[in-house]
């Protein structure tokens, strides 16, 4: 038994079908990279995982624990599973500190005293400590991120979901980020993460899962997905990458 | 390099250089209103003074307006004289120069047309003050008046301002509750989202004036145990119900211009959507709707004097017993400056508000 199961799902819009059957297990300490073009369903794809989107079929199971449909606590699934957006998605009326201690207090019940000693030493980790007390329209998008991945790391999930977290920032801001993302998978956090980064991808990913038009058209390890695609659909994508000066 | 079809190799003509254009025929039309708002000051100030039986003070302030509707003189002068340098330098054939003569001269033109317009539209008012004779003044403006009537009127326009703030006070907390109650999700809750739909749309569309008729009037008939009170209290109570149904609007339409981001990002985070309302929705919505609050908050003081209708003593009723006593509408202009003067700061003071949390963010 895999450690995340996703399993068959179905996710549309009205008429408008975005997944259409995805399946795929993510062991435990596994990194595994979505890549694909914009609308091909990733970030559909890790939305749902996080029950963020109903999904209309299909079951999504974490420790063999079913995560979709009537009667799952969402809360509770949240807690496990932490998610990191494309643009940043942090909260402009609170400071960096605040932002980091909001779930630990809310939803966790930890004392006042313990989330912010929790999330200094976290911010301290992303060299963001002397930020604590800034207001996230202060930082540069590089910064604003950093904080993002450690408001989710806050909670202590086993699982994170990273949407393109790469892809709002100036080029010369995504080493730090990738960085830390470098650090938790070599730390062993099961990851789940969609990417334009396919240099960062190869480096860091167990598994590539391929996604085009709603489906997982191709999988396998990195090297193999990079260096020889099976898939014509697979090929032209990776074609138009490496033209584009990506990889 | 071979051309390529995307760069065009035939380069475009230098085109002619443009003339000055004129600045006379400006400066003309500046000094023609200049003269008419010196006129026309000329006029009020000496019908300020006779009014005033040539008191000191009013010839004073005659004199000092005078000086002032001198001023787009100046302008007007300066703008003559660019003129002039604007000929020479033509004729000297300086085209550039002459541009940049004639650009600043028709620049002095337009201040000193503006300054004149002012001073017309200034002076228009002051003679309009003392039309028909002082007419005009002594039916609005008697100082005698507001000396007898003012202790009374200050009196009673402390009853709109406290009436005013306690009921903005509960406006906040039940407007607060009727956008929540619009906002709630899924079946159950319904039927709570269709009573406060209800409730808004009845409230919007009776005029104040009838609720604090309704209110006042008929909850001691209704109840007679509540004949002894205070009627200002359902005046309060009145008004509180209608500013509600407005005011739940600025809410809902505050709540919903914060982006689905940060609700999922709160979500996510594991918060409930009553967490996520009182920790991330509401604190952002209510900073964007400030200002719309105080439209309506504005609002709600001028119509405390509604309750002038219900025979309540506040300072539009005074102003009216007073008017009718003298038989002169000072006292009512009177209550009119008490009204402008709280209000003006209060204005500012959000202005200031909202600049402080824009640069508080901002980090300056």
């Amino acid at each position: 038994m895999a450690f995340l199961e996703i399993d068959n799902v179905h996710k549309s819009y009205g008429r408008h079908e975005v997944l259409k059957g995805v399946s795929l297990n993510v062991e435990r300490h596994e990194v595994v990279c979505l890549i694909g073009a914009s609308g091909s369903g990733k970030s559909t794809l890790l939305r749902c995982v996080n029950a963020l989107e109903e999904i209309q079929e299909g079951t999504i199971r974490i420790e063999g624990d079913t995560v979709t449909g009537a009667g799952v606590d969402l809360n509770a699934l949240r807690r496990d599973v932490g998610i990191v957006f494309q643009s940043y998605n942090l909260f402009p009326h609170m400071s960096v500190l605040e932002n980091v201690m909001l779930a630990p207090i809310r939803v966790a019940g930890v004392s006042k005293s313990e989330a912010r000693e929790r999330a200094m030493k976290l911010l301290d980790s992303v060299g963001m400590e002397d930020k604590a007390p800034s207001y996230p329209d202060m930082l540069s998008g590089g910064q604003q991120q950093r904080v993002a991945i450690v408001r989710a790391l806050a909670m202590q999930p086993r699982v994170m979901l990273l949407d393109e977290i790469t892809a709002a920032l100036d080029p010369e801001l995504v080493g730090d980020v990738l960085e830390i993302v470098r650090e938790l998978a070599h730390g062993g956090l099961t990851m789940l993460l969609a990417t334009h980064e396919m240099g960062f991808a190869k480096e860091v990913a167990s598994q590539v899962c391929f996604l085009d038009a709603g489906q997982i058209l191709e999988r396998g390890p990195a090297e193999q997905i990079f260096e020889e695609p099976r898939e014509p659909r697979t090929q032209q994508f990776l074609s138009r990458v490496v033209k584009s000066g990506r990889l | 390099m071979t051309s390529s079809s995307l760069v065009n190799e035939e380069l475009q003509p230098t085109p002619t250089p443009s003339q000055p254009r004129p600045v006379s025929g400006l400066a003309a039309v500046g000094l023609v209103l200049a003269v008419i708002g010196i006129a026309m000051t000329v006029t009020a100030a000496l019908r300020l003074r006779d009014y005033n039986d040539n008191g000191v003070i009013s010839t004073i302030l005659g004199i000092i307006f005078v000086v002032c509707s001198l001023y787009p003189l100046w302008p007007t002068f300066r703008a003559f004289q660019h003129g002039a340098r604007r000929t020479a330098l033509l004729k000297d054939d300086q085209l550039v120069p002459a541009r940049r003569v004639a650009a600043a001269g028709r620049e002095e033109a337009q201040i000193a047309m503006g300054y004149a317009a002012g001073v017309v539209i200034l002076s228009g008012i002051l003679l309009a003050a003392f039309a028909n004779d002082g007419g005009v003044a002594h039916t609005f403006f008697t100082a005698d008046a507001w000396r007898q009537s003012f202790p009374e009127m200050i009196r009673a326009f402390w009853t709109n301002i406290w009436v005013a703030v306690v009921a903005q006070v509960l406006v906040l907390i039940f407007g607060l509750l009727l956008a929540i109650m619009r906002m709630l999700p899924g079946r159950a809750g319904a039927p709570l989202r269709m009573v406060a739909l209800v409730y808004c749309d009845i409230f919007r569309a009776i005029p104040a004036i009838v609720t604090i008729l309704l209110i006042v009037f008929g909850t001691p008939l209704a109840f007679p145990t509540t004949a002894k009170w205070d009627p200002v209290w359902l005046g309060i109570v009145a008004l509180t119900m209608t500013y509600s149904a407005y005011v739940a609007e600025v809410y809902r339409a505050g709540l919903a211009s914060i982006h689905p981001s940060q609700s999922a990002a709160a979500r996510s985070l594991g918060l409930s959507y009553t967490q996520t309302l009182r920790t991330v929705l509401v604190p952002q919505a209510v900073r964007r709707v400030i200002p719309p609050l105080l439209n309506d908050f504005i609002s709600l003081q001028k119509d405390t004097a509604l309750l002038s209708t219900a025979a309540i003593a506040e300072v539009v009723l005074t102003s009216s017993l007073w008017q009718s006593q003298l038989f002169n509408l000072s006292p009512v202009t009177l209550a009119a400056a008490f009204f402008i003067i709280i209000t003006i700061p209060q204005a500012r003071f959000v202005d200031y508000l909202i600049d402080r949390d824009a640069a508080r963010r901002a980090g300056k």
